[in-house]
């Protein structure tokens, strides 16, 4: 078959043409190109390797490169990701690079508005502040840093150690915290370590896809063109959604689930009570490479249909044909996102989606996968490198030879790396700087002021006199504004690094422009930061010993070898020229891993685990003397949870329940899609859908102005009637200030 | 026969408990967890004290006097910062803990009393009151370097 060559407008046909194709087949090419108006492929000067960054699906592509800038974007069709194909964000999205109002100059503080300045001064600002607070117990204590899912890994590698080796702060997390810390603890939960267990390439062989909780068709929407193929060509997988919303996957799949919110564990409970009861678990494998069965089984047994109908407002036949789906599949695809993750009992939910998996041996093999997916890009690798709190390669903090490890690898003190307690989170972070003992906030590459829950106190905690704010991003973002020093970044097509996606495929990006003004790469600006502090090791040599990107790659490799991300086979030349290659690579495994736990053995070997597993109700800490007594060897956990009400449920004063999710056409808090013309156009305000029998009685008519309030805060925003079930409103998370006019937000005027 | 009276000590135990965690959860609301997760135990020490009430009774007619200074008063209302939160979640665990033994206690009369039901009791009663334990100890690992080093 030849090519499909696209130039697509992908805000009317978000998901393009059909190329269908049968089971265990190749995905077909398509390439979707964009260029800047009049521009043909053939005037390009340059066209540089990358991948996306504005969604976790990791699709690769080149950068167009006409006299010194971006000029557009086209698929890599030899990428064993997305054959060609782009999303809508990534064929506008690049525009934003070239917006106007790009942070060109460090800013500082004076006088209380943000001046432009030098770096010498800016960077001199930070340091001298920073050794001010690290001089003294507890020094480390005051330093908090709250980074993204959009940096590259020798980024996060090297802002890991400067966190860790160099100032010994526990205090490290990120945005990622909203989408991909369920992700991460249901993964080490059932498995004992992180890491996907699938493949993209699962999508090919199944023969049902589940997707709970995961409106694919926005999110990661090459992923869903994959599946529609599978869906319009011979032998299609079956489709099971659950999602509240009637989403584009919801109206595609078999069976739609649209349960209560907050209600997931009891759903799933209740699909795992039928799964069992009907017998369609693989008894003889459970009982080899699972602990917990018993456990779970009883547990489940309170869930039978009926209940779990009323429970989570379904129809119980609906509950029983998802089962059947489930149950008589033979290589079933899973994947789990944000209404399963930022909801009721979310760990525990997801955790259930891996037991559905485990009982009925949906792993290892082609077909039989399961993506514990991220939202943010390079999420992953904020897990791998410990930017968000984790310890790097996957090590476990309660394990002292772990940390031994590490202490060896850096030539620091053991008791320089905060390993005492779980790493502390992001919103414990923002508390321990609205209490004053965190005095050093430094932001990177995300936006909290928009994208965090209780937006009236983040803004306060911002604006303290007492917290020194150090924000680093392309634009002044409402959190900028907050800020005592605002470092210009560089960023994707202006600098080198590598980053992973949801399916474990490690991308290399290559630099293809200059950054604007004097705008540095994140990794230098880390450097830079390290150097000035001069942070060294116990020989007094300096700590961070690479220069550039591929120097922190090379390090990385070193503390990534022998654990489950292991990319000691990967080198810059390797990745560049052809595809993405999934981890672990090693010398024995060259070409990559395509799907972990082949084998049916887990990471659960007590000496190899990330962690020694918590209770899933509280989060209370097992000891490393409670996991050895359960002697996994190799075996995944099942674990099993009752069933709670949220701790806030509709009452006669606010009857409705609030979710929030994606849009297909914005990113994060929009600093980038927001600047891309065709994206703003596609979306250019928030809504909220709200089911028309809950418009009816309130009077609300499609369109309207309305007032969505909570015990929180309020938003007005028009009112999309429809979408969603009865009982739930629906409001889309990437708009900033959506509670004042439209001319004034940001980044709405001249920019976009 | 004195097992009512440890029963009963074990019940005001758990009721003291749950009003304990009422009003940890509400001092400390401004934490990320605290408040509800401390309304997430205070309901579970509602359930053990209601699982105890008909044993209360059921041994309450073989019981002679109630001896003296059986009961002893842990908790005396919550302070307030990071220290604070760090005392208050000690008192709670103090308390969680004399629960803790009584259900040892208690499970080893039921045992003598052939009682077959009180012991299942215990034995789930048991396994919450460690969660608690264990719980309220992982909170106050995390929050013991900060509030005892850093802050202030």
């Amino acid at each position: 078959m030849a090519d499909l060559r696209e130039t697509p407008d992908r805000v009317e046909e978000p998901w393009g043409q059909r190329t269908p194709y049968g089971p265990g087949e190749r995905w077909p090419v398509r390439v979707d190109v964009h260029l800047a108006d009049g521009l043909a492929e053939s005037d390009v000067d340059r066209w540089v390797q990358s991948a996306s960054i504005l969604h976790s699906n990791g699709d690769a592509m080149d950068i167009a490169v006409k006299d010194g800038r971006i000029a557009g974007v086209r698929g890599r069709a030899v990428d064993r990701v997305n054959r060609g194909r782009l999303d809508p964000k990534d064929l506008y999205g690049w525009q934003a690079n070239n917006s106007p109002d790009r942070l060109t100059r460090p800013l500082v503080r004076r006088g209380g508005r943000l001046v432009e300045t030098d770096w010498d001064t800016a960077m001199g600002a930070v340091v001298a502040r920073s050794r001010e607070l690290l001089d003294g117990p507890g020094g480390w204590g005051r330093f908090g840093f709250y980074t993204s899912g959009q940096l590259f890994l020798e980024e996060y590698y090297t802002l890991a150690v400067i966190g860790k080796a160099g100032l010994g702060t526990p205090h490290m997390d990120g945005n990622t915290r909203l989408c991909t810390a369920t992700s991460a603890a249901a993964l080490k939960a059932s498995f004992g370590t992180d890491g996907q267990p699938g493949s993209y390439t699962d999508v090919d062989h199944c023969d049902a896809v589940a997707l709970w909780g995961h409106n694919v068709a926005a999110t990661q929407s090459v992923l869903w063109t994959r599946m529609l193929d599978r869906r319009r060509g011979p032998n299609p997988p079956a489709m099971l959604a659950v999602d509240p919303r009637t989403t584009p996957v919801a109206r595609e799949a078999d069976v739609h689930l649209a349960p209560r919110g907050g209600t997931n564990l009891a759903l799933m409970n209740g699909l795992l009570h039928l799964i069992i009861h009907n017998g369609w678990y693989d008894e003889r494998w459970v009982a080899a490479h699972t602990v917990g069965f018993d456990e779970l089984a009883r547990v489940v047994d309170g869930y039978p249909p009926r209940r779990v109908a009323r429970i989570c407002d379904l129809e119980a036949a609906d509950l029983e044909r998802a089962a059947e789906l489930l149950g008589r599949s033979e290589r079933l695809l899973s994947t789990v996102l944000q209404g399963f993750y930022q909801s009721n009992q979310a760990t525990a939910a997801a955790c259930q989606v891996n037991n559905l998996h485990l009982l009925r041996r949906m792993l290892g093999r082609p077909g039989a996968g399961l993506y514990q997916m991220n939202g943010q890009p390079t999420a992953q690798n904020t897990r791998e490198t410990g930017a968000d709190g984790d310890l790097p390669g996957m090590r476990n903090w309660d394990n002292p030879a772990h940390v031994r490890e590490l202490a060896a690898l850096w030539n620091v003190d053991e008791m320089t790396i905060p390993h005492w307690s779980p790493p502390t989170h992001a919103m414990q972070i923002w508390r321990y700087a609205e209490q004053g003992s965190v005095k050093l906030l430094w932001v990177s590459a995300t936006n909290p002021a928009v994208s965090l829950p209780d937006l009236a106190r983040v803004r306060r905690i911002l604006a303290k006199d007492d917290l020194f704010v150090v924000v680093q991003d392309l634009f002044r973002t409402e959190t900028a504004e907050l800020a005592d020093v605002v470092l210009p970044a560089a960023t994707w097509g202006e600098k080198t690094g590598t980053f992973t996606n949801a399916d474990r495929t490690v991308h290399l990006s290559e630099k293809a422009v200059d950054p604007p003004g004097e705008a540095r790469a994140d990794l230098d600006i880390f450097l830079d930061y390290a150097r000035r502090m001069d942070l060294r090791d116990r020989d007094g040599r300096p700590l961070i010993r690479w220069r550039d990107a591929e120097g922190a790659f090379e390090a990385w490799k070193e503390c990534s070898a022998g654990r489950p991300c292991d990319y000691t086979g990967l080198t810059y030349d390797k990745l560049r020229g052809g595809s993405g290659v999934q981890w672990p690579c090693t010398p024995d495994a060259p070409e990559g891993t395509e799907r972990l736990y082949t084998d049916g053995v887990f990471h659960t070997d007590p000496d190899y685990c990330e962690t020694y597993g918590q209770d899933l109700a509280t989060g209370a800490e097992h000891t490393a003397e409670q996991y050895r007594a359960r002697q996994p060897a190799g075996r995944a956990f099942l674990h099993a949870a009752d069933y709670r009400p949220s701790p806030e449920v509709p009452d006669e004063e606010y009857p409705l329940l609030l979710t929030t999710g994606r849009s297909l056409y914005q990113f994060h808090t929009r600093t980038k899609t927001g600047r891309a013309p065709e994206l703003n156009a596609a979306a250019p305000e928030p809504w909220a859908e709200i089911h028309p029998e809950d418009a009816g009685p309130a009077g609300i008519a499609d369109g309207d102005l309305v007032e969505v309030a909570s015990r929180r805060g309020a938003v007005r925003v028009r009112a999309v009637v429809g979408g969603i079930r009865r009982g739930t409103v629906f409001i889309p998370f990437h708009y900033g200030y959506f509670d004042v006019d439209p001319a004034k937000r940001v980044p709405a005027g001249p920019t976009s | 026969m004195h097992l009512a009276h440890y029963v009963g000590l074990l019940h005001r135990a758990q009721v003291n408990l749950a009003d304990a965690f009422r009003q940890v959860g509400a001092a400390h609301g401004d934490e990320p967890d605290i408040r509800l997760l401390c309304a997430q135990q205070a309901e579970v020490s509602d359930s053990h004290a209601e699982r105890l009430r008909p044993f209360v009774e059921r041994y309450a007619a073989q019981a002679p006097d109630e001896p003296d200074r059986l009961h002893s008063e842990l908790f005396r209302g919550t302070r307030t910062g990071g220290i604070g939160l760090l005392r208050d979640l000690q008192d709670l665990y103090l308390m969680a803990a004399e629960c803790d033994v009584c259900w040892t206690v208690v499970g080893q009369a039921a045992q003598g009393a052939r009682d077959r039901e009180l012991l299942a009791a215990v034995q789930d009663c048991e396994r919450e009151t460690a969660t608690q334990l264990s719980w309220l100890r992982t909170r106050m690992r995390q929050a013991a370097p900060q509030a005892l080093v850093v802050a202030g």
